[in-house]
């Protein structure tokens, strides 16, 4: 199996050590053609608005929307998120559209408010999992077909949509493999 | 329960940033070209330092009304710099939300002994360095992220290149000694043991390393990129340019392709001048930004 990073920019090196750590084959995607050849695909934290620019820049959104199309699974954390989601406050274009959230990008505030919490995720375990947000986004609204996993402070952090799997915060920063675990499962290979 | 401000959420800003550009602007307009051609972050100053440079006095830290303006017109983080030393400057733009640090040799020292102690403050600190003994000094003060100081205001790469292969061979023979051999390999770099150990074990800085200070077009930043930098800083690079909004759409796409030379051709044709260089030696040594602070 192996699962493609989209390596723009952002923290694609991190996933990539943790998709080593579950035994699974990590590969770095810059263009679109390397799409081809990978089980699972995840969209990195990092800056949303420079990640958005370089997928368009280089024509990924047709490509992505259709590898989802595949059934393929899509995992996006932070930034990964905003891109995959279906509405961004305060921004007119769709870049992806794969997953029905409404969602708001630094929403906790300035970089003073990023926060490590223990969260009970429910899904993973019982045991509580180090969740790290950075100038993250919120999921001010979730649709119908989105199943809610996880929440913090009443919000939704982790959600699933068939094949699109997203966080708010960074499992990639923090060592804990439960997450990347959940989604490898998700390639059924 | 929810803690704020820690290691890892301080360093882990500097990790988002990675594989991105963070240009130095001088007012809100320039800030959204920068945001526009993809920059991760930029850099709010008062004057870029090419223009420091040639102006001389003391160069402090930048009005907050100016920094203000800028961090009300983009969505990306913003830095700004304060001089070595003045922590006063650092509570400012802490009060003030600044997203991060850069303790600056760019700016006039305020302390000719001391660095600001990082651990003091819950937003995360970037500083410089020409070596990795300098790197993990400041890495024990605090600092989230460092920068290879190369020489800002230059437009020459030389120095950016030959700092960020001092760092890398030194990594590299770290690596090798056996562990008996540390405690004086910490001695001779004058930098904290337990940094040392941590870095002879991983081979890698233990925190995100950028490059600056030179860097003006966009086959020098992949040049940065294949040497091993996480991402670059671009200073005068852009805005003294003869396009800064194609130079800064160029750098960004270097250095997401920094190994595709196919694409470096295409990024690099038909920029107009880049910033106009200075050969190094031509500078007094006094002059030498990259000495400041140690």
């Amino acid at each position: 199996m192996i699962v493609g990073v989209l390596a723009l920019q952002g923290a694609f090196r991190e996933h990539l050590k943790m998709l080593r750590g579950c035994g699974a084959e990590g590969l770095e995607i810059r263009l679109p053609f390397q799409l081809d050849g990978i089980d699972g695909l995840i969209i990195p934290g990092g800056e949303s608005t420079t990640i958005s620019k370089l997928m368009l820049e280089y024509g990924f959104p047709e490509r992505i929307k259709s590898f989802a199309a595949s059934g393929r699974p899509i995992f996006g954390t932070c930034a990964g998120l905003i891109v995959l989601a279906d509405k961004i406050e305060g921004k007119k274009q769709k870049l992806l559209n794969l997953i029905d959230l409404d969602v708001r990008r630094n929403a906790y505030g300035r970089q003073i408010s990023s926060r490590e919490v223990d969260l009970s995720i429910p899904f993973l375990g019982t045991e509580s999992f180090r969740a790290v947000f950075i100038r993250s986004p919120v999921i001010v609204k979730a649709g119908r077909k989105v199943e809610a996993l996880a929440c913090y402070n009443d919000r939704v952090i982790v959600a699933r949509q068939k094949n699109i799997l997203v966080s708010s915060f960074h499992p990639e920063l923090t060592g804990d493999f439960r997450m990347h675990r959940y989604f490898l499962e998700m390639t059924g290979k | 329960m929810e803690v704020f401000g820690t290691f890892t959420v301080r360093a882990g800003l500097a990790e988002m940033l990675k594989g991105g550009v963070i240009m130095d602007v001088t007012n809100p307009e320039q800030a959204k070209i920068a945001e526009d051609a993809g920059a991760v972050s930029v850099m709010a100053l008062e004057r870029v330092p090419a223009d420091i440079r040639a102006q001389g006095g003391v160069a402090r830290m930048t009005d907050p009304a100016i920094i203000e303006r800028i961090m009300n017109t983009v969505t990306i983080p913003v830095m700004a710099k304060v001089r070595i030393g003045h922590f006063v400057e650092a509570q400012i733009l802490e009060a003030m939300g600044i997203d991060y640090i850069d303790e600056s040799e760019v700016l006039t020292p305020a302390d000719d002994k001391y660095h600001v102690n990082k651990w003091d403050f819950k937003v995360p600190f970037v500083c410089g360095a020409i070596n990795l003994g300098e790197a993990l000094r400041r890495i024990g003060e605090g600092a989230a992220m460092i920068r290879t100081k190369g020489e800002a205001g230059t437009g020459n790469v030389v120095e950016a290149v030959k700092h960020m292969r001092t760092i890398n061979d030194e990594i590299a023979r770290l690596t090798i000694l056996p562990e008996e051999e540390l405690m004086t390999a910490a001695k001779n770099l004058g930098a904290p043991y337990e940094l040392v150990k941590w870095v002879a074990r991983e081979k890698k800085l233990p925190v995100v390393n950028f490059s600056a200070g030179g860097i003006a077009t966009p086959a020098d930043a992949a040049m940065m990129m294949q040497l091993g930098a996480d991402g670059v800083f671009v200073g005068s690079g852009i805005f003294k340019s003869e396009n800064p909004a194609k130079m800064a759409h160029a750098i960004v796409q270097a250095v997401t392709h920094y190994n595709n030379p196919e694409i470096l051709v295409k990024v690099s044709k038909s920029l107009g001048g880049a910033m106009p260089g200075l050969e190094i030696s031509d500078i007094e040594e006094g002059n030498l930004l990259q000495f400041r602070g140690n």
